[in-house]
């Protein structure tokens, strides 16, 4: 493989794991909340069409950006009455969510399918970007891409650093005994919720945006259950989520190169490739028994109810 | 008795308080729909007193504690702290007043540190890791030694009830509640925490006590208010008083003495355990290592041990809800079946009721009927019932009723659903359930958990008289007092290793409270009783 090939392919990897990493994080901290939204591939396909559709009409792809954020933590709304003020069952609730999320973004993204839509622009720094190799690699991707590991690192470290984190994981872990202590779980699990449905609409976004500029209808084609078998994966932890997203991504996206090369091996084997290797590492993860069981949020998706 | 007053408590005025009160609740009603669980009730607690606050269970004690600490709003009434009227809107504003409060079911964070845990509670946390070395000083100074590291999930139940107290010295309490402290303690435990108040007392703190065990009123508190239905019906001085006398003030009548049975019958043996190993199944939870036991008919084996040290594995093993590892493990009635399951095992004779009653007990959403028919379809069915797979509903219903009458099961409906009865109702129920089968082996976890002085005495009794009818009863109980009540042989569980079963009469409290934590050095002293009983021929 010549340099210019590998340098394709790890362009792609990237681009292929960055909307499952964004989906993912703001699933994680949703969870650490206690809320299991199983809504992410409805709030991804959502942002992914809001995301199109405003920067097709206003020709920028920052408020693109912004639109697609909107439209997941918008369709996130819902879900969070349903399951927070009404306390209706949460499983039930994140089906229908992806099921409402699939058919509504069908139904307004109809008139654009097949208009070419506007690329989100890759960085170039002058003289950084330029480096053979590691310029395009390091310093020439969109601002998604370092977003999506800022985000990365700013979820860890308020998670584990700051009292905003300890109250988060405080809720996700034993709700009543947060209620007892004078925290709003509702208040609480409801901005955990926004922020889980934003970053599901910034990954679909990134989908319709960056990776493949244009509208197709159910474009996440199942990525926002990745991203929930992610965060189980990642046993709630931004580091490990990071890893497992490129790992993801890059399983995917060789799984096409060595299609491209013509191997001998059934593509249908190499499409599940990627699911494959999910489902093993999440075996050898749930085996391994100790600190990652300790780490599930004892209290995810169980129904909260205060005292009267 | 000295009662000193018997006001059931009519709305006084609105005016300001009687002087040098810490803390007064004036005239205080709370009603959940039609039920009204505390009517016009009056308290006060002066600085620096500890203050005993007694009643059966559903007496309205929670429901008043949590509405001096803001967890609840009275329906009418006033509260009142330092003279001034005061709104307690939410546990926030009672620890701003300074009423600081120890649950009975610990308010922790199990995932979280011993510094997270107290830092969720403090407002004004910047820095951790002075949190921490606080924490170790505070903890040291009071003799309540914490790691500030640890996971709380790592800790036993005695350390996790220091955090709390830890928790609420930081916030440095003019009122400390505590609602039933010393139920999970050990008893060198619980006298380390009467210390603690003692001190916190002679230091102007206020403390109200909640407690089941009027002993440990008795010797610990200034003063109590006692509660029985909702209404304050005496405040009496608990040293002038003795444990009868304040039973009797809670429940209303004597609560009588469990009978001895006439003699001991040293039968064939019912249960044996032999060698028991048992892989702990998650993170949390404890191993087996090598448990024996030998349980005869006629006689009741307790198992005393602080909780988590092994007394639910226990249970799920004799049960059948786990497997042991060859059959041998687990003998009931000569038949090997430690490879059976639960039904399997209920149809040797045996019978079992677990610590939990609402989930594990009985199924929440089930009537009382369904629940019976769950742990006896086999009984039920005749032959061309089971065959066709019908079950018997009729004769479930008259067992249900058999039980609630036998058992005094209290509910407001004549069938309803197991989730609708209070805990120590439903307890009632499902020990009965049991009982009413007339086993040959019982198991026991817990048996009288949050169950009323009076309720305990009657369930007590029916496992004694259990045995007595040539029954083998095994009970797991942390409450010390009840093993001692009517166990004829006690053995320890502490960290999944079982002690040896020793003679009642040759165990104390002391001795006890030494193999509980862990300390075996003390088993020397009791099998040197032992031989001591031998030589001197055994008493029965």
């Amino acid at each position: 493989m010549d340099q210019s090939a590998l340098l394709a392919v790890l362009l792609t990897i990237v681009t292929a794991s960055t909307p499952l990493l964004l989906a993912a994080l703001g699933e994680l901290v949703t969870e650490r909340a206690g809320v299991l939204n199983l809504g992410v591939e409805g709030m991804m396909v959502m942002g992914a069409v809001a995301g199109f559709a405003v920067a097709l009409t206003t020709g920028s792809p920052y408020l693109g950006i912004l639109a697609a954020a909107a439209a997941g933590a918008l369709l996130s709304v819902p879900f969070g009455f349903l399951t927070l003020n009404l306390v209706a069952n949460q499983v039930a609730t994140g089906l229908a969510l992806t099921l409402l999320g699939l058919g509504l973004s069908g139904l307004i993204g109809e008139r654009f399918v097949g208009q070419p839509g506007v690329r989100l622009s890759k960085l170039h720094i002058p003289g950084l970007s330029d480096i053979p190799f590691v310029g395009p690699l390091l310093f020439g991707q969109d601002i998604l891409v370092y977003l999506s590991i800022v985000l990365a690192v700013l979820v860890s470290w308020v998670v584990f650093r700051t009292r905003l984190g300890l109250i988060l994981r405080a809720v996700g872990d034993n709700h009543a005994s947060a209620h007892a202590l004078g925290y709003s779980v509702v208040r609480v699990r409801w901005m955990a919720v926004l922020f889980g449905g934003a970053l599901a609409g910034l990954g679909g976004g990134y989908l319709s945006l960056a990776y493949t500029p244009q509208w197709i209808e159910n474009m996440t084609a199942g990525r926002g259950w990745i991203a929930l078998a992610l965060v189980v994966f990642s046993s709630w932890l931004p580091s490990r989520l990071v890893i497992g997203a490129y790992l993801f991504g890059a399983v995917t996206i060789l799984g096409f190169f060595v299609q491209g090369l013509g191997v001998g091996v059934p593509a249908q084997l190499l499409s599940s490739l990627p699911y494959i290797v999910t489902i093993a590492a999440l075996v050898v993860i749930s085996t391994r028994r100790g600190r990652a069981r300790a780490d599930t949020p004892a209290c995810l998706g169980q129904p909260f109810v205060p005292d009267r | 008795m000295t009662a000193s007053g018997t006001a059931a408590g009519g709305a006084k005025g609105e005016g300001a308080s009687a002087p040098g009160f810490l803390v007064e609740a004036r005239g205080v009603v709370k009603r959940f729909g039609a039920f009204t669980a505390n009517d016009h009730v009056d308290l006060a607690i002066r600085p620096g007193e500890i203050h005993a606050l007694l009643g059966e269970n559903g007496a309205g004690k929670s429901t008043l504690v949590k509405m001096l600490y803001g967890s609840l709003q009275p329906t009418a009434g006033r509260i009142f702290w330092k003279g001034e009227p005061v709104v307690v809107t939410d546990p926030a504003e009672a620890r701003r007043l300074g009423i600081g409060m120890v649950f009975q079911h610990f308010s922790l964070f199990e995932a979280l540190t011993v510094t997270e845990n107290i830092a969720l509670a403090l407002s004004n946390v910047s820095d951790m890791n002075a949190l921490a070395a606080r924490i170790a000083a505070v903890s040291k100074d009071y003799g309540l030694p914490l790691e500030p590291r640890a996971t709380v999930a790592d800790l036993s139940v005695g350390e996790r009830q220091r955090i709390e107290i830890v928790r609420c010295l930081l916030q440095e309490p003019k009122l400390l509640i505590m609602d039933e402290p010393t139920a999970v303690l050990t008893p060198q435990e619980a006298d380390q925490l009467f210390l603690t108040l003692e001190r916190l007392a002679s230091e102007g703190c206020a403390v109200l006590y909640i407690s089941h065990r009027l002993e440990e009123v008795k010797r610990l508190c200034h003063a109590s208010t006692i509660l029985r239905h909702g209404k304050v019906v005496a405040r009496v001085d608990p040293k002038q008083e003795t444990a009868a006398s304040l039973a009797r003030l809670m429940v209303g009548a004597d609560v009588h003495a469990i009978r001895p049975k006439h003699a001991r019958v040293a039968g064939p043996t019912r249960l044996y355990v032999d060698q028991l190993d048992l892989p702990a199944n998650g993170p949390f939870a404890v191993a087996l290592d090598q448990v024996s036991l030998e349980v005869r008919a006629g006689e009741i084996l307790a198992i005393a041990g602080v909780a988590g040290n092994g007394q639910s594995e226990l249970f799920d093993a004799l049960s059948g809800e786990r497997h042991a590892d060859h059959p041998g493990a687990v003998v009931i009635d000569d038949t090997p079946c430690g490879h059976l399951g639960v039904g399997a095992r209920r149809e040797l004779g045996a019978a079992f009721v677990p610590e939990e009653r609402l989930g594990h007990g009985a199924v929440p959403a089930f009537r009382l009927s369904e629940n019976v028919v769950l742990t006896r379809d086999t009984i039920f069915a005749d032959a061309a019932r089971r065959l066709l797979g019908f079950l018997d509903f009729g004769r479930a219903d008259q067992t249900a009723e058999r039980v609630s009458q036998a058992y005094d099961v209290r509910k407001s409906r004549p069938d309803p659903e197991a989730r609708s009865l209070s805990g120590g109702n439903l307890q009632k129920f499902v020990v009965g359930r049991e009982l009413d089968r007339k086993p040959r082996v019982l198991v026991v976890n817990q048996p009288t958990w949050g169950v009323d002085a009076g309720a305990a005495a009657l369930i007590r009794q029916a496992l004694v008289d259990l045995a007595a009818d040539g029954a083998g009863v095994l009970v797991i109980s942390q409450d010390l007092d009840e093993i001692f009540e009517i166990a004829d042989r006690i053995a320890v569980i502490s960290r999944g290793c079982l002690s040896p079963g020793y003679d009642a009469h040759v165990m104390t409290l002391e001795k006890v409270g030494l193999l509980m934590g862990g300390a075996h050095g003390g088993s020397e002293a009791i099998e040197g009783a032992l031989k001591l009983r031998e030589a001197d021929g055994r008493a029965y």
